[in-house]
């Protein structure tokens, strides 16, 4: 069974780059409610980012904070001049906004940064592989990189009172308001975040999968399965669904179905968590009475 | 002198169209003219300019399907693309491997792709809103893999495809080929256009719109949400389907390639910008998919896909509900001014 | 001929004899005096508009052509239209270029779904379709398709130069083939069953992938597995560069086989790290900008002083550059050829008759050639095998077979 267990770690390789565009995805969420379908986009276009500074000279940890905090602001204003204006209109809207967004940042991304294939540096570069070859250095360290981040948001939400008031905001605007809370800067600072997120995420995989605009199209959609058959507002799940997903579509594409049928695997999770418990593995089953 | 305030005898319906105001003659006239103006460009077009406005009628019939579950119904498709592609290898298949006529395969794509859309609908009761639109995302995005399985090589061509011819025109029509597909396509959409008209304005289809503005109270006055839900979804499938077909045989060729996430994206950004819940608008949404990339490419070379997504969020902000609300905008305030000009002294 | 080929060249004739709105024979469409009109499209928006950069390097040289003024006394306007790589807009975008525009005639336009899409139309309306930017064996049809020709050795002749090569070497090889699946993944299979006839299936293991797939680690894996000593690949450059990086890591050190497409030093070979590369052959039909042994020579310096003034922000590492810049040449060429008549007629029979040509970014003893029976105007590879700082070549340049 060594090939067996060849799938099962590479799909866990593969399963930490979900992973971690999966806590991008849940960010958002937590923070608004909305799934937004430009996450993926955005991601890449931030390691554009970190690509042109680290080529400037800047050292990798330098270029890496700086297109942390450049995607933060790019969040946020994304959200001050997009969702504001449509925030009280229905989500057939919001659905159009994100789907321009996804047009709109793929496409310059490709026209400011040309199209061929890049490489990206990781900070984690070594020689010393483990598992038969099956895990870089690289690959190690990310996925050490994506637990810290996890823990982080996790700390966030659930041990800061502005966390407390991000949720809240989501929840529940009208009270929150009522409360004191400024919705429209929750709203802000959530999207801010879930770039900042997707940046390192997009960072973290651009070494494995080499950059290119279309990087993560493939991706999101297993990143989605992921953070919903993990619970798409509960970041550890969301991080578990991506290594499960990883996992299992590798040994679905292997044994099963084959590898032509890798995407309809991905469809075939997010319908059946959906219809079968839409909160997910590890999310909290909402009830909400009529 | 009553305390109460009078009621009206019969409650005043919120008005769909300002037509119900009009007189007969003023309908008939109408009609007439419309006949007129869709039949005008057999006569006036070069074939390439008839050949793009015959794509745009066949985008407006796959706009309208989706107009009827998401926009009247407030089901969240992004996935009718799927129904498209479904429809097109249909009458592809059947017209390369079995040699049947074209109006033959119509049928049989109606009935697939309403077998399919019901099927699809069952999930999607368990869906709302957002969760829904990434569903069906995730479908569009897996469709032309589906296409390309090796299982249905066989039937479906693979990566390569299949060629179809276009029906020939009959004898006794003095009409090129071109002119042709673009009455048939005018035909088979006016057909389905009436057919989805008079639906929306029965009851069962202020029974959906009742479905998509409070579910709960549609619910609470005995509606059967479910079985109305699942026929919408089949009925708005059928017809995207049956665009799919006209599609396919149109440009005479079907490929996993021809049927991307984009068309679903297409699709719903016609429905947005022509007029959600609006059979208008569906026609305004089809000519807007089929035109504005050429436009968007004139402004821009080097990005196309950038000014289109921009133009998309342009209209989302400025014009909510599309062209055709912007329509019934202007024609409400002409009949005001016209009605405030009436009541003279 | 199959059904739908033989109806639809009958509906072609009847169309062709029935229109009256065509160009009577005697004008020459899509030239005037002063200009002479081109069009292609290419993929300039979509997930695969990385190829856009061909069109930019084709207008570019035709901007150069002009400069210099022009052809014959015309100046050459090329005219690009998105397609999106979606054949229904392909359709609509060459009708428009034919009946609207009145091009001349069609120029390296990109794809096979979407070449695929109009060639019975253009064939249908006979307007040259010429120098499709594809490597798909179709195009070289002079009997079926009489105006549309190819450029680039396929795909499939490819493969199958790599499938004999390997057999020369390995007899009783296990063969593994790992490839994309769409039409370009395919030849590749295509090819090797041709070599290989009834023996393919006892000999290969063939698995695919999607371009929407993040890594190939799991196939590769798979693969390994089978024990395969050979592995061919028909690989774009992202997952061409993985693929090798990934094989080297598990320890698997099979003869490898890599599509010509993806063996650019700067995108491919530097990225998977050039010493787990060692070993990997390919073929080309170009000199790879990045190999030093190209450094000074006089071809490739034509290349670079042309991108230079005229690309001044395309990147010289991406080999679509010097893909296009043959393209451009051959067409140029055939421009000049028709002297004075530039009718339909007259292009076509000029771009069926090339005699060996050379140019500055092939490769020496790879030469551009065409005849009314043969559509294939590059036939010719080299193999070479990277050694870890650039590719060598060895052995001759061979020919592939006749389509």
């Amino acid at each position: 069974m060594d090939g067996l267990a060849h799938q099962l770690i590479a799909g866990i390789a593969t399963g930490g780059i979900y992973a971690s565009v999966a806590l991008a995805l849940v960010m958002i969420y937590q923070a608004t409610h909305h799934v937004n379908f430009a996450q993926g986009e955005m991601a890449t276009f931030s390691t554009f980012i970190a690509l042109t500074l680290i080529q400037a000279g800047l050292p990798y940890w330098v270029a890496f904070v700086l297109t942390v905090a450049i995607s933060f602001a790019l969040g946020v204003a994304i959200e001050r001049l997009l969702m504001r204006p449509v925030q009280h209109a229905p989500v057939l809207t919001h659905v159009g906004v994100f789907i321009g967004l996804l047009l709109i940042v793929g496409n310059l991304t490709g026209w400011v940064f040309g199209y061929t294939t890049k490489v990206f540096p990781s900070p984690f570069e070594s020689e010393g592989l483990l598992f038969g070859g099956l895990v870089s250095g690289h690959e190690l360290g990310s996925t050490v990189v994506t637990l810290a981040v996890l823990l982080l948001v996790y700390l966030f939400f659930r041990h800061t009172s502005l966390g407390l008031a991000m949720r809240a905001a989501a929840y529940n605007p009208a009270s929150s308001r009522l409360v004191g809370i400024r919705v429209g800067w929750m709203l802000a600072l959530g999207w801010g975040l879930a770039a900042a997120v997707g940046a390192v995420a997009g960072m973290m995989v651009a070494p494995v999968v080499f950059l290119d605009p279309t990087m993560m199209l493939g991706i999101l959609l297993y990143a989605f399965a992921g953070a919903l058959l993990g619970g798409i507002d509960n970041p550890m799940g969301a991080v578990v669904g991506g290594f499960a997903v990883g996992v299992l579509e590798n040994l679905a594409g292997a044994y099963v179905v084959g590898t032509e049928l890798k995407l309809t695997v991905a469809l075939a999770i997010i319908i059946g968590v959906l219809v079968v418990r839409p909160s997910g593995l590890f999310g909290r089953v909402v009830l909400s009475r009529v | 002198m009553s305390a109460t305030e009078e009621i009206p005898a019969t409650p005043v319906l919120a008005q769909a169209s300002p037509r119900s105001a009009m007189a007969n003659w003023q309908r008939g006239a109408l009609v007439l003219l419309g006949s007129a103006a869709a039949l005008a460009p057999i006569f006036v077009l070069e074939s390439f300019q008839l050949f793009q406005l015959t794509m745009a009628v066949i985008m407006a019939l796959a706009v309208l399907g989706l107009n009827i579950v998401t926009g009247y119904n407030g089901q969240i498709s992004l996935g009718h693309g799927a129904f498209y592609a479904v429809g097109a290898y249909a009458t592809a298949i059947l017209m390369s491997h079995g040699d049947w006529s074209f109006w033959a395969t119509l049928p049989v794509s109606a009935a697939v792709c309403a077998g399919l859309g019901y099927a699809v609908g069952f999930p999607a009761l368990r869906l709302g809103g957002l969760y829904l639109a990434l569903t069906t995302f995730s479908l569009a995005v897996a469709v032309p893999q589906i296409l390309k399985h090796r299982a249905i090589e066989d039937w479906t061509g693979g990566v390569q495809g299949l060629f179809l011819v276009k029906p020939d025109p009959p004898s006794w029509l003095p009409v090129d080929a071109d002119q042709w597909m673009y009455l048939v396509a005018l035909g088979v959409s006016a057909v389905l256009f009436l057919l989805s008209w008079n639906l929306i304005r029965s009851r069962v289809g202020r029974a959906l719109m009742a479905i998509r503005d409070n579910p709960t109270a549609a619910e609470a006055m005995g509606m059967d949400i479910a079985t109305l839900k699942t026929r919408a979804f089949a009925v708005s499938a059928m017809i995207t389907g049956i665009a799919g077909s006209l599609g396919a045989v149109v440009i005479e060729f079907v490929a996993p390639d021809s049927f991307g996430f984009g068309v679903s994206i297409s699709l719903f950004v016609g429905m947005v910008v022509g007029g959600v819940a609006s059979i208008a608008g569906s026609i305004f949404g089809g000519l807007f998919v089929l035109f504005v990339p050429n436009i968007a490419e004139e402004v821009s070379k080097a990005a196309p896909g950038v000014i289109y997504g921009a133009i998309l969020i342009l209209f989302l902000f400025l014009l909510p509900d599309g062209f055709a609300g912007l329509l019934r905008r202007a024609a409400a305030r002409w009949r005001r001014v016209a009605a405030r000009n009436g009541d003279g002294p | 001929m199959n059904t739908t080929a033989r109806r639809s060249l009958l509906a072609g004739a009847a169309g062709v004899l029935a229109a009256p709105r065509l160009a009577p024979a005697q004008e020459s469409p899509g030239v005037t005096a002063g200009e002479i009109r081109i069009g292609s499209t290419n993929a300039l928006s979509g997930p695969v508009s990385s190829y856009s950069v061909i069109s930019r390097c084709l207008s570019a040289m035709f901007k150069r052509l002009n400069d210099e003024g022009g052809v014959n006394g015309r100046k050459v306007n090329f005219i690009v239209y998105d397609d999106g790589y979606q054949p229904p807009r392909t359709l609509e975008q060459t009708r428009r270029l034919v009946e609207q525009d009145r091009v001349a005639f069609l120029f390296n336009q990109l794809g096979t779904p979407t070449n695929s899409a109009i060639h019975r139309y253009v064939n249908q309306r006979k307007v040259p379709h010429l120098f499709l930017a594809t490597g798909a064996d179709k195009w070289s049809n002079p009997r079926e398709y009489p105006w549309t020709m190819g450029w680039q050795p396929s795909y499939r002749i490819e493969a199958q130069i790599y499938a004999k090569h390997l057999l020369e070497q390995k007899p009783n090889a296990r063969i593994a083939l790992l490839y994309q699946n769409d039409d370009f993944g395919k030849d590749y299979i295509a090819g090797v069953r041709d070599v290989l006839g009834a023996r393919f299936d006892s000999m290969v293991r063939a698995v695919s992938h999607e371009a929407t797939d993040p890594t190939i680690d799991s196939q590769i894996v798979s693969l390994a597995a089978t024990g395969a000593d050979v592995l061919i690949c028909g690989l774009t450059p992202r997952f061409a560069a993985q693929a090798i990086r990934r094989a080297h890591d598990i320890g698997w050190k099979p003869m490898l086989f890599m599509s010509n497409v993806s063996i650019s030093g700067s995108v491919v070979m530097q990225p998977a790290g050039p010493e787990k590369g060692v070993g990997v052959i390919t073929s080309d039909y170009r000199k790879d900008q990045s190999d030093p042994a190209w450094a000074n020579d006089p071809g490739m310096e034509e290349w670079r002083g042309f991108m230079r003034r005229f690309v001044p922000d395309g990147e010289l590492g991406d080999n679509n550059y010097t893909y296009a810049y043959g393209a451009g040449t051959t067409m140029i060429q055939v421009l000049r050829q028709c002297g004075n008549d530039l009718s339909r007629e007259n292009v076509m029979r000029q771009a069926a008759g090339i005699a060996p040509l050379e140019i500055a970014t092939l490769l020496p003893g790879v030469k551009v050639s065409t005849s009314p029976a043969n559509f294939s105007p590059i036939r010719h590879m080299q193999l070479q095998r990277w050694d870890g700082k650039s590719w060598v070549r060895f052995g001759n340049v061979i020919e592939g077979a006749q389509v």
